[in-house]
C-alpha cells in the first residue's frame, strides 16, 4: 500500500464515522439546534466524500447548496418556531419505538446483505477521468440532459414562489371598516388557532 | 476489482447506515423540523450511493454525477416548500409537535 492509498483510507474511515455518528446526532439529541448544527457537519462530510470520489464539482454544489443553502434555511425556522412547549406524552410510545427500530434495523440488514452479495460489474481503471468530471458534467447538462435542465430552473422558480405564497401572511395596514391602523404586533400569539385541536 | 484502493461496498454501507438512521428519525421524531432533517439525511444518501456507482461502474460517463445534481437541486426546492409550509401550519396550530397534525386521521 502505498502512501495515498493509505491516506485514502484514514479519509474514508474518519468522514464515513463522522456521517454515521452525526446522523445519530441529528435524530437522537434532545435539542434541535445541536441536530441543526450537527446536520451541517454531516453535509460538509458528506461533500469530503465525494471529493474522495473525484467530483469535486459536486462537492462545491453540495457545499453551497446544502450547508449554504438548506442548513441555513433550517436554522432560520428553528429561530422562527422554537417554542419551548410540554409535548403530550403517547401512551404506546415504547412499542412504537420498538417496531420502527426492528423495521429500521431490518431495513439495514437487507441493504448491507444486498452490498455485499451481490456481484458489482466494476469497471476498470477506476477513476480514469478524474479532473476532467466538471467538464463532463457541463457537457452532458447542455447535450443529453438539456430538458431536465431547463425543467429544473422551472422547478425551482415554481418552489420559490410556492414558499413565499406559503409562508406570506397577509396583514392589512388599516382596519377596513374603522380606517384605523391595526396593531400588527405578535399576531399570532394573540390569535386563537385558527383550526382548533379535537381532542 | 482493484485491491489497492476504497472497495465501492464500504461506500454502499455508509449510505446504507445513514439512509436507515433517516428513516428512524422520521418515524420517531415529534417536533417537524426534525422530521425534513431526516428526510434531508436520506436524500444525502441517496446521493452516495448515486456517486458511488457513478465513479466505480459508469466512470466514463459519470451519468450519476448529473443525476446528483438535479437530486440536489430538487432538494433545496422540497427544503424551501417544506419550511413554508411548516411555518403556516406553526401559525394555524401554534406548535410543531407531530402528534398534533391529526386533521386528516379518522
Amino acid at each position: 500500500m502505498s502512501i495515498a492509498i493509505t491516506t485514502q483510507f484514514i479519509c474514508f474511515t474518519v468522514l464515513s464515522l463522522v456521517v454515521i455518528i452525526g446522523a445519530l446526532g441529528v435524530v437522537l439529541l434532545e435539542s434541535i439546534v445541536y441536530s441543526a448544527f450537527l446536520l451541517g457537519g454531516v453535509f460538509m462530510s458528506v461533500a469530503g466524500l465525494y471529493l474522495l470520489l473525484n467530483a469535486s464539482f459536486v462537492a462545491a454544489a453540495q457545499v453551497l447548496v446544502y450547508v449554504g443553502a438548506v442548513n441555513v434555511l433550517i436554522i432560520f425556522a428553528i429561530m422562527l418556531v422554537n417554542k419551548k412547549e410540554d409535548l403530550k406524552p403517547i401512551n404506546d410510545i415504547k412499542s412504537r419505538r420498538v417496531i420502527s427500530t426492528l423495521i429500521c434495523l431490518t431495513l439495514l440488514s437487507l441493504l448491507i446483505r444486498v452490498d455485499l452479495t451481490n456481484v458489482w460489474s466494476l469497471s476498470s481503471p477506476q477513476n480514469s477521468i478524474g479532473e476532467e468530471s466538471t467538464i463532463r458534467i457541463g457537457e452532458h447538462l447542455f447535450s443529453d440532459y438539456l430538458l431536465p435542465f431547463e425543467v429544473a430552473s422551472v422547478l425551482l422558480l415554481i418552489a420559490m414562489i410556492g414558499a413565499i405564497v406559503l409562508a406570506r401572511r397577509d396583514v392589512m395596514s388599516k382596519d377596513i371598516s374603522t380606517g384605523l391602523p391595526v396593531d400588527q404586533e405578535l399576531i399570532e400569539k394573540s390569535s386563537e388557532p385558527l383550526l382548533t385541536n379535537k381532542n | 476489482m482493484n485491491l489497492e484502493s476504497i472497495p465501492l461496498q464500504a461506500f454502499l454501507i455508509v449510505s446504507s447506515a445513514l439512509f436507515c438512521i433517516g428513516i428512524w428519525g422520521l418515524l420517531n421524531s415529534r417536533n417537524a423540523v426534525r422530521v425534513l432533517m431526516s428526510i434531508e439525511l436520506m436524500l444525502n444518501a441517496v446521493n452516495i450511493n448515486l456517486m458511488a456507482f457513478s465513479s466505480y461502474i459508469d466512470n466514463n460517463l459519470i451519468q450519476g454525477q448529473v443525476f446528483t445534481i438535479f437530486v440536489i437541486t430538487v432538494a433545496a426546492a422540497e427544503a424551501a416548500v417544506g419550511l413554508a409550509i411548516l411555518l403556516s401550519l406553526y401559525r394555524n396550530r401554534v406548535t410543531v409537535d407531530m402528534e398534533s397534525f391529526n386533521l386528516l386521521k379518522w
